[in-house]
């Protein structure tokens, strides 16, 4: 194999609106979609002579997202203020934390590579620091044509609203890994209920930095770097995966041609245009980056004892990845099924333990979860928590199954009776279908029959193809729907080696 | 070292101040002078004192998480210089 052109370098800095009724340091509310500007006071609007008080459920929504990132919390933190001017920040200034963030050097474990070969990669992350979010532009396409109106519009009820912005190391080696980063760090951010994390919303944001690592021509040399690109403006993690996967070749195409490497041009911010596919560069004034952040003397630090670190650290619940460890090691399902239930969310990682100690067994569970459950909430685009059958119809279900009182094939009829029914119990669902466990005398009876009306499927068989019994399968279930295959197909092959 | 002109000049621009040229050349002899104060007070040997991070001697001044009532819109937009019946209006920003 020849050795890549390039390698990707990436680090990601993630926004993630913490889940606080009030604002970070105002008690206005955080709700996503009021009417503009009904949701702000003089602190958020930024006017002289206001006071910000800082939300305590913020602080702790943070050590409790610092701690499951395996961050160190500080004892000592403290805010400041970062300067610049845009409309949407009315203060001209975004309090922020510069020095001394609430959580230091974490990391995320996220699995690479497919399946078969798939291994386990730490992402160290540099800090999570506490911030307040600006308000929104709305461009008036109205005023657009009428040159005397001014043609923005500011919405300020998102302004003050608390995020966590979460900045990883450039340990991130390719779009695929980005993805694997994103999707692990929100499954553990919704197990911790610290966030909707809904992009749509603006509940969690990316910016992407990338560059590109050439190898050096001389075997002594280092890789060469090129500049680092910050790339705003991903919508979706596909938006961060494309963004990504163009943002480095574009980086190793614009090298071939110039030759700078990193130091020998500036910094970019590009933003990604998911219509086209590229990324352009973004309007940037010369002194954009100068933030002259300073401590804001407005707030007084946050000290935060050790006891109460561990009082968060006690109260943290079962991270995703522990509790797929727990699902292979206490339940014996394979590592990909406990992998596919896990990422689905908390609620139907509980649902699915909850069919467990109803008394099914953790391998059926395990698959009814996965095609039964997960497909029919796919179809009705539904959540766990409005699904019709609850794990205690299901796991009577199962446990019918089990016991040999109803094949799969009837199981799946009493499933569709349940969802389409959420009234009926599951012995009546059972009932309802005429479900009756066939005895075995009648079952050898019929497949005695199957047999004699069928000489050319036994003629197969005994020239050695086993498998021509599945065509009597069909002809079984017609004259008794009761009837299980498994047991139409051993009884028939029983019939046909004694004769 | 002092301040000059330039630094000056760009940092009325982050301040989004507009400085005539005798505003400039009077902003910067000021500045110069407060700027001599810090250089002043770094003579001070501060060896083995923690850094002060706040000139009060307070911490962890929280507030609960509990609604309290936002103004009204009508009054929030009451002093912008431009706004409709929603929103503050501000000249196009791309
Ligand atoms: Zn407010």
């Amino acid at each position: 194999m020849n050795a890549p052109e390039y390698t990707t370098i990436v680090g990601l800095e993630v926004h993630v609106q913490l889940k606080t009724a009030s604002k970070l340091f105002c008690r206005c509310s955080t709700q996503f979609g009021a009417p503009p500007n009904t949701q702000v006071c003089p602190v958020c609007l930024g006017l002289p002579g206001s006071l910000p008080v800082l939300n305590a459920q913020a602080v702790q929504l943070a050590m409790r997202t610092g701690l499951a990132l395996q961050c160190r919390i500080a004892n000592f933190t403290k805010w400041d203020r970062k300067n610049y001017f845009y409309p949407d920040l009315p203060k001209g200034y975004q309090i922020s934390q510069f020095d001394l963030p609430i959580c230091a050097e974490g990391f995320l474990e996220i699995e690479i590579g497919s399946e078969a070969t798939a291994t386990r990669k730490k992402i160290r992350l540099v800090r999570a620091h506490l911030e307040e979010d600006a308000g929104k532009s709305l461009h008036d396409e109205s005023a657009t044509r009428d040159r005397k109106k001014s043609d923005t519009r500011i919405d300020l009820n998102r302004t003050g609203t608390p995020l966590l912005e979460i900045v990883s190391e450039p340990d991130i080696r390719s779009a695929e890994e980005a993805k694997s980063y994103l999707t692990e760090l929100k499954l553990l951010l919704e197990y911790l209920d610290v966030s909707d994390c809904n992009m749509q919303e603006g509940s969690l944001r990316v910016d992407a930095n990338v560059n590109v690592h050439i190898p050096n021509k001389d075997p002594n040399g280092k890789p060469i770097a090129t500049p680092i690109v910050e790339v705003k403006n991903l919508n979706s993690f596909r938006a961060v995966e494309r963004a990504i996967q163009y943002e480095s070749a574009r980086q190793y195409q614009l090298w071939q041609q110039n030759g700078l490497s990193i130091g020998q041009a500036p910094k970019q911010t590009r933003g990604w245009d998911d219509q086209d596919g590229i990324t352009t560069l973004q309007r940037e004034k010369e002194e954009s980056a100068d933030y002259r952040y300073f401590p804001d003397p407005d707030l007084v630090p946050v000290l935060i004892e050790e006891s109460e670190i561990d009082h968060v650290l006690q109260s943290l619940c079962e991270l995703p990845q522990t509790k797929r460890q727990r699902f292979v090691s206490e339940y014996q399902i394979k590592p990909y099924d406990a992998e596919v239930i896990v990422s689905q969310g908390l609620a139907i990682a509980t649902y699915f333990e909850s069919l467990i100690k109803l008394g099914s067994t953790p391998k059926r569970a395990a698959a009814w979860m996965q095609q039964d459950v997960l497909r029919t909430l796919r179809d009705q685009d539904i959540a766990i928590d409005q699904f019709a059958v609850t794990p205690c119809k299901l796991a009577g279900l199962l446990v019918a199954i089990e016991s040999g009182k109803l094949d799969t094939t009837r199981g799946r009829e009493v499933f569709n009776q349940l969802v389409q029914n959420p009234q009926i119990e599951v012995e009546a669902a059972i009932d309802s279908l005429g479900i009756v466990q066939v005895d075995n005398q009648a079952m050898e009876q019929l497949c005695a029959e199957l047999l004699a009306a069928n000489p050319d499927v036994v003629e197969k068989v005994k020239s050695g193809n086993a498998k021509a019994i599945g065509s009597l399968v069909g002809q079984a279930k017609k004259k008794n729907p009761n009837a299980d295959p498994r047991v139409v197909q051993e009884l028939c092959l029983t019939i046909i080696n004694a004769s | 070292m002092s301040l000059d002109r330039a630094q000056v000049a760009k940092i009325a621009l982050l301040a989004r101040l507009s400085l005539s040229e005798q505003e400039l050349d009077s902003a910067t002899e000021q500045l110069g002078k407060i700027v001599g104060l810090f250089r002043q007070l770094e003579q001070v040997n501060t060896d083995g004192i923690e850094p002060l991070v706040h000139a009060i001697e307070l911490h962890n001044v929280l507030a609960a998480d509990q609604l309290a009532p936002s103004i009204e819109r009508e009054l929030a937009l009451k002093n912008a210089p431009s706004a409709d019946d929603e929103c503050f209006r501000v000249n196009a920003v791309l």
